[in-house]
């Protein structure tokens, strides 16, 4: 049987996992938000790694045979896409349900008109989600489902008679909650023949009526290319899936890391340092590495590694969260922008406005007299950016700077413009080095996790270590 | 180890020690004696002895306060008049407990000063403090002794020459004054004989952590030894009686290979010798102690032990000096020592006690202690390759006292620490 | 531009240069000069002055400055000014610096002092510690040696040797100084209008970096200007602003208080030029003597000095009076334990003397005074009103 090492790291935002063979290849991503329940959250991104392995053994399997038949690949990423919405579908089930319980119990005197906005609303947002998975790839944007229900739901209610805004947004309060922490356990087969069927109904339907895709309200684009063989390569694919459930992704050892890692339940020695995690699974990808800079939501940390990947020396943010990930929720707060919509927004900027404060305390009213003074929006965008990274300049100094091959991990990594600014100021201060940013970057620490599971380099006592590796 | 066994001899004779103190206190207006009113830096307790005055520790009764949970309350009501979020805690404790009545740890009254002694040390924050302190007692005596700052590394003949004479021309005479009692030097010289000789003790309870396993904590535990030392036994024979039974019992566990007793007993297992800078938290103070205990830590020498005197260096009153031994003493306490002097001292410490770690406490409040101290964990890692860690708290304020925070850095600088000894290990197998 | 402008124009270019590229071509023209640095808050310039140096006053990178290795050095609850000047000396802006002076204030920039020291900043590194015992024979003779200290190291530098002479010559030149500046601070009393706070501050601050004697020039070209009858009167109050005397709040703060409707008739932003009070003895056989019993005798009240033996609450109201002054406005640096334990005595005496005031405080890289200006305004208001009220309401 093969074995299989998981890295489990419980950030502040996010909660990672990762799955390797024994060859230390990753196998498995998952990624989910950190939520009240630091288990269900634990678990939710394991079974997200879990289903994304299963899926890259499919596409593993199916590669001989991809040349001949190149619509396998397109079928595999339509099953994916509507995957996830099969799985995103039963937690908005259960919302849909909480959410009109708790409407019910406001018993207020017009409480039908309450019950039947709530309808509205959701018979609303529904198709709009549907579509967003299907065709816009939702579930690839770094959204969670908190974050895809609230957006549209708070849109819609933003347009309801004014004295039902309140119990509607007390509604998906009281719902959201108990329901984000509410773990559902479907099977890899259930979830994927589920998908299938939703497929199968949409390609036999197309196949049936030509023209049924006028009224349809998703799919008809990428069903012209393979409604025709769909048949065919069902098949094909059906015995691959068969296989794929069939195989047993047995977790020989993991290891979880991360802000929240104490409150993991997962033995004492099955815990580490996220500094330890991040550096490894840095080094890992770059071994070049001697500089790791992890910008997440609650810490920012400079660490130094020796040739081995083992750190040397570490230096994280003091108390103050000025310059981490939070930070930039917080800005993104105050603009009523999306984390997302922060980034590319600063890189419009035409100069980056000078932020003295990264101080979350001061910098809000700060932002307010620049945007009163007539700043441009990007601009102060940029300059808030531009000191976030400064922060992290300090803390790179504090820790003795950057020495060699210099590494950025984290969440923040995937911000375009912390990254521009990262990568100037690296330069400026260090000259040319070779400086890595890798996709996965937010999979560092969870990486660095499942690798000191398969080596069984936990912390241990010394001797014994020692007497185990000579 | 059982319960009882922590009991020690010593234990019992530090607190009859300070209970004593406490009740002496209790009934001045009885005995008639004067309050003074002064700080641990830079102590004059032989002087104050003397002229058989009882001292008050401003910043001892608002750590007490913290390790009784009674600090934040006085804060808050200190911040209610005025003070400001960003100043030192140990003042604001101290105030909000005068608004409240200046009921002391024990529980019963502390009785105004007659004198304020500001032997003014390594801080200047107790100047600030004196000064609101005068206020509040518009008949108390000041006296202030300027203690010049190390800042060259020395201490000169000029520095010394200039603090003998505010002794004899201005804290003698007011103390005779105050005290109604006159100055005798013969006294004096005898008081500094014992003094020198508790220091002695002392000097060598904190060698004792050189041995492996270390006896002692010289952190957690230091604290409680350095009692007596430095609130006014100094210079006393219960002081010189309680070291020398102190010294006596960890050289009995040095000889039986015994670890540190900590509150839930014997350390089982000495993973990591460390040197700590800076004081440590009071409010939390065994869950902080808690988190290195458990990891096996044991702190070998700190900085922080040394606020009332630095024994060291080899450095002792010194009977046939008397005044010149005092301005010395004041000068040589850690926080008047500069920079250089400091990341030296450490070093040394971190050289001779064998020790595998830095870790520097940075406390909010303390800006004598932490303006700097960055700097110096950069230079002694750099310098000595020694694996440096960091985390924050304050010394009575408990809003500043993270523990998920502290433990998080603490159990990473730990794991970092296994995987470098591991690494040093196999290489050398 | 008239040349009150102008003056001021070229004062504010040089207080804010923070590469002190005037210095460094002064240092140029002649050998033998040298450049001493000092932080606040006051350092006896003369006997640099004797000594052929020019004293720099060292009073951070304000608003102007991105912190990033001084960020390094400094943990988040420690004032600012430390991070801007460690930034500056490690951006190298005062490598031509030939020695610093830290005199006595707090811990934080007596630390810094040994940070410089650690990293070999300079030719010298001074603590200056200035006597808080203010007998003459005790204290005095202590603060004498520290100058003389001072003064060896300077000749260790450019070998020079002070003679009374010179040191009596370099008294007169800041006696002159000091004269001049009380001259206009009595005149800006009066006509408040003429010179504003912050063109003030521009003329005063560029005293700390420039030669005294230039200095000199310029404060009595400014005063025969503001003896014209220039400006028109504002319906504002008079203030005191009290607090800010090390780290310095950035411009627009200092904008902001009077725009928002007061006039700042006393502060003390400068506080190290004008610590003596009157002339100091220029006839002297022992000038270092002079200048140590105008310091123990006749110097203003700061946060840095132990005040017990003469309250600075009395003296502060003493010169609000002095200054006819309606109120004070305490302005302290986040994190400045000086300033902000000094607060309370302040503030627990005022309140029982019914003296207005408020306070807030700031931060030199902090550039957002909205709160401040409404905070300021509202004083000013409410003092305008009180004022016109029946007088039994006033001081009593």
């Amino acid at each position: 049987m093969k074995k299989y090492y998981l890295g489990i790291d419980l950030g502040s935002t996010t909660s990672k996992a990762i799955i390797i063979d024994e060859k230390d290849q990753i196998v498995g991503r998952g990624i989910t938000n950190t939520r009240a329940n630091y288990k269900v959250a634990a678990d939710i991104a394991r079974q997200e790694a879990v289903y994304d392995a299963r899926f890259n053994l499919l596409h593993a399997k199916i590669q001989p045979e991809i040349q001949a038949n190149p619509s396998l690949v397109k079928y595999l990423e339509d099953i994916r896409r509507v995957f996830q919405y099969v799985q995103f579908r039963h937690r908005m089930l259960r919302l849909e349900e909480l959410l009109a319980e708790t409407a019910q119990s406001f018993q207020r005197h017009d409480n039908d008109v309450l019950e039947q906005t709530l309808s509205n609303i959701l018979q609303t947002i529904r198709p709009r989600i549907r579509d967003g998975f299907l065709h816009r790839n939702l579930g690839g944007q770094n959204q969670f489902f908190r974050d895809i229900v609230s957006e549209q739901y708070n849109l819609e209610v933003s347009s309801v008679p004014p004295e039902l805004y309140e119990p509607l947004m007390l509604a998906f309060d009281k719902s959201i909650t108990p329901v984000e922490n509410e773990m559902f356990t479907q099977s890899f087969e259930e979830l994927v023949y589920e998908a299938m069927r939703y497929l199968n109904e949409k390609y036999q339907g197309l196949a049936d009526q030509p023209n049924a895709g006028a009224q349809d309200d998703w799919y008809y684009a990428e069903l012209n290319s393979s409604s025709k063989s769909f048949k065919s390569i069902e098949r094909t694919l059906t015995q691959y899936i068969d296989d794929v459930v069939k195989e047993e992704i047995h977790i020989a050892n993991m290891v979880g890391t991360g802000y929240g890692r104490a409150l993991l339940p997962f033995p004492e020695d099955c815990i580490m340092s996220e500094i330890l995690c991040h550096a490894y699974g840095a080094h890992a990808i770059f071994p070049n590495t001697r500089t790791v800079l992890d910008i997440g939501g609650q810490d920012t940390k400079a660490i130094q590694v020796d040739k081995h990947g083992l750190v040397t020396s570490f230096h994280m943010n003091d108390r103050c969260a000025a310059g981490c990930g939070r930070y930039l929720g917080y800005i993104a707060d105050e603009f009523g922008l999306s984390l997302n919509e922060l980034g590319p927004e600063a890189l419009s900027a035409t100069r980056e406005t000078t932020i003295c404060s990264t101080c979350t305390v001061f910098a809000g009213a700060e932002v307010k007299e620049l945007l009163h003074n007539g700043e441009e929006r990007p601009n102060i965008l940029a300059g808030l950016h531009k000191a976030i990274v400064q922060r992290a300049m300090s803390l790179l100094a504090r820790s003795g700077g950057v020495r060699n091959e210099f590494t950025f991990t984290g969440g923040v990594a995937r911000n375009q413009a912390v990254l521009k600014y990262v990568t100037e100021m690296v330069r400026e201060s260090y000259g040319e080095l070779t400086m890595n940013i890798h996709t996965d970057s937010i999979f560092m620490g969870a990486l660095g996790g499942a690798l000191f599971a398969r080596k069984g380099m936990i912390q241990a006592l010394p001797k014994e270590v020692a007497a185990k590796a000579s | 180890m059982s319960k009882e066994a922590i009991k020690e001899k010593s234990m019992i004779l530090q607190k009859e020690m300070v209970e004593g103190l406490f009740n002496e206190l209790d009934r001045v207006q009885e005995t008639g004696k004067k309050v003074c009113y002064t700080f641990v830096p830079g102590n004059l307790s032989e002087l104050i002895r003397c002229f058989d005055m009882l001292p008050v520790y401003p910043e001892i009764n608002a750590l007490q306060n913290a390790m009784r949970k009674k600090s934040a309350g006085y804060i808050k009501e200190a911040e209610r008049h005025a003070h400001s979020e960003d100043v030192c805690t140990y003042v604001k404790c101290d105030i909000g407990m005068m608004i409240k009545g200046n009921i002391g740890p024990t529980g019963s009254k502390i009785p105004d000063p007659d004198v304020l002694l500001l032997s003014y040390t390594g801080c200047f924050t107790f100047m600030k403090w004196f000064e609101t302190l005068k206020r509040s007692y518009p008949n108390a005596e000041v006296i202030m002794l300027h203690t010049p700052y190390q800042e060259n590394g020395e201490m000169t003949p000029q520095m010394t020459a200039y603090m003998v004479q505010q002794l004899e021309q201005e804290v003698i005479p007011k103390m005779e004054k105050v005290s109604g009692v006159k100055f005798d030097p013969e006294k004096l010289k005898k008081i500094l004989g014992l003094a020198r000789e508790a220091q002695d003790w002392i000097a060598r309870i904190f060698e004792t952590t050189k041995h492996r396993p270390s006896p002692i904590d010289a952190y957690f535990a230091g604290v409680y030894y350095i009692g007596p030392i430095n609130i006014g036994f100094r210079g006393t024979p219960e002081a010189v009686a309680y070291y020398k039974e102190l010294y006596n019992e960890i050289m009995e566990r040095v000889l039986q290979g015994l670890g540190p007793i900590t509150p839930e007993g014997e350390m089982p297992e000495e993973k990591y010798r460390l040197v700590v800078e800076g004081p440590p938290n009071w409010t939390n103070f065994r869950e902080f102690w808690k988190i290195f205990y458990d990891m096996g830590a044991v702190i070998v020498a700190s900085s922080y032990t040394k606020v009332g005197g630095v024994y060291d260096l080899g450095w002792r009153h010194d009977p046939d000096r008397p005044l010149e031994s005092l301005a010395e003493y004041c000068m040589n306490c850690y926080t008047n020592l500069n920079i250089p002097q400091r990341i030296s001292l450490l070093s040394k410490l971190i050289k001779e006690y064998h020790a595998d770690g830095y870790v520097t406490n940075s406390i909010k409040s303390c800006n004598s202690f932490s303006a700097g101290q960055l700097a110096m964990m950069r230079e002694i890692e750099d310098k000595l390759e020694v694996p440096v860690g960091f985390i924050e708290s304050d010394l009575v304020d408990p809003r500043y006292f993270s523990y998920s925070n502290i433990k998080n850095r603490l159990e990473s600088y730990f794991q970092m620490l296994a995987q470098r000894k591991f690494i040093h290990e196999t290489q050398n197998a | 531009m008239s040349n009150l402008e102008s003056i001021i124009q070229s004062c504010k270019e040089v207080a804010f240069d923070l590469d002190f590229k005037q210095a460094k071509a002064w240092k140029g023209e002649s050998p033998g000069r040298i450049v001493v640095g000092y932080l606040p808050i006051y350092m006896p310039r003369e006997i640099v002055h004797a000594a052929g140096g020019l004293p720099v006053g060292i009073f951070g990178g304000g608003d102007r400055k991105p912190i990033v290795k001084g960020d390094a050095y400094y943990q988040s609850y420690i004032c600012h000014i430390p991070r801007s000047v460690m930034e500056m000396v490690l951006d190298h802006q005062m490598d031509h610096f030939d020695g610093f002076v830290f005199p006595s204030i707090c811990d934080v920039i007596r630390n810094l002092s040994g940070m410089f020291k650690q990293h070999g900043f300079g030719r010298f590194v001074k603590y200056l510690d200035l006597p808080q015992n203010f007998v003459p024979e005790i204290g005095g003779r202590f603060y004498i040696h520290e100058m003389e200290h001072i003064l060896r190291y300077m000749r260790e530098v450019n070998g020079k040797e002070v003679t009374a002479e010179d040191l009596n010559h370099s008294i007169r030149l800041y006696n002159r100084n000091r004269e001049l500046i009380e001259q206009i601070y009595d005149l800006r009393e009066e006509f408040p209008w003429r010179l504003s706070l912050e063109e003030w501050y521009y003329v005063l601050r560029a005293g700390t970096v420039i030669p005294v004697e230039e200095h000199n020039e310029r404060l009595h070209a400014v005063l025969e200007a503001i003896r014209q009858p220039i400006g028109t009167p504002q319906d504002r109050i008079k203030v005191v602003l009290s607090g800010a005397f090390c780290e310095q709040p950035a411009i627009g703060l200092i904008k902001a208080i009077e725009d928002a409707g007061c006039y700042v008739v006393e502060d003390d932003l400068m506080l190290g030029s004008r610590m003596i009070l009157g002339p100091i003895d220029d006839q002297s056989d022992d000038p270092l003597e002079a200048i140590a019993h105008a310091y123990l005798t006749r110097s203003r009240y700061s946060s840095s000095i132990y005040d017990v033996h003469q309250p600075k609450e009395d003296r502060l109201e003493a010169l609000v009076q002095q200054r006819n002054a309606s109120g004070v406005i305490f302005a302290s640096a986040s994190f400045c334990d000086p300033s902000l334990l000094d607060a309370p005595i302040f503030q627990n005496a005022f309140n029982v003397r019914g003296l207005r005031y408020i306070a807030f405080q700031y931060s030199e890289n902090i550039n957002q005074f909205k709160v401040i200006k409404e905070q300021v305004g509202a004083f000013a208001d409410s003092i305008k009103l009180w004022e016109d009220e029946p007088a039994e309401v006033s001081i009593a």
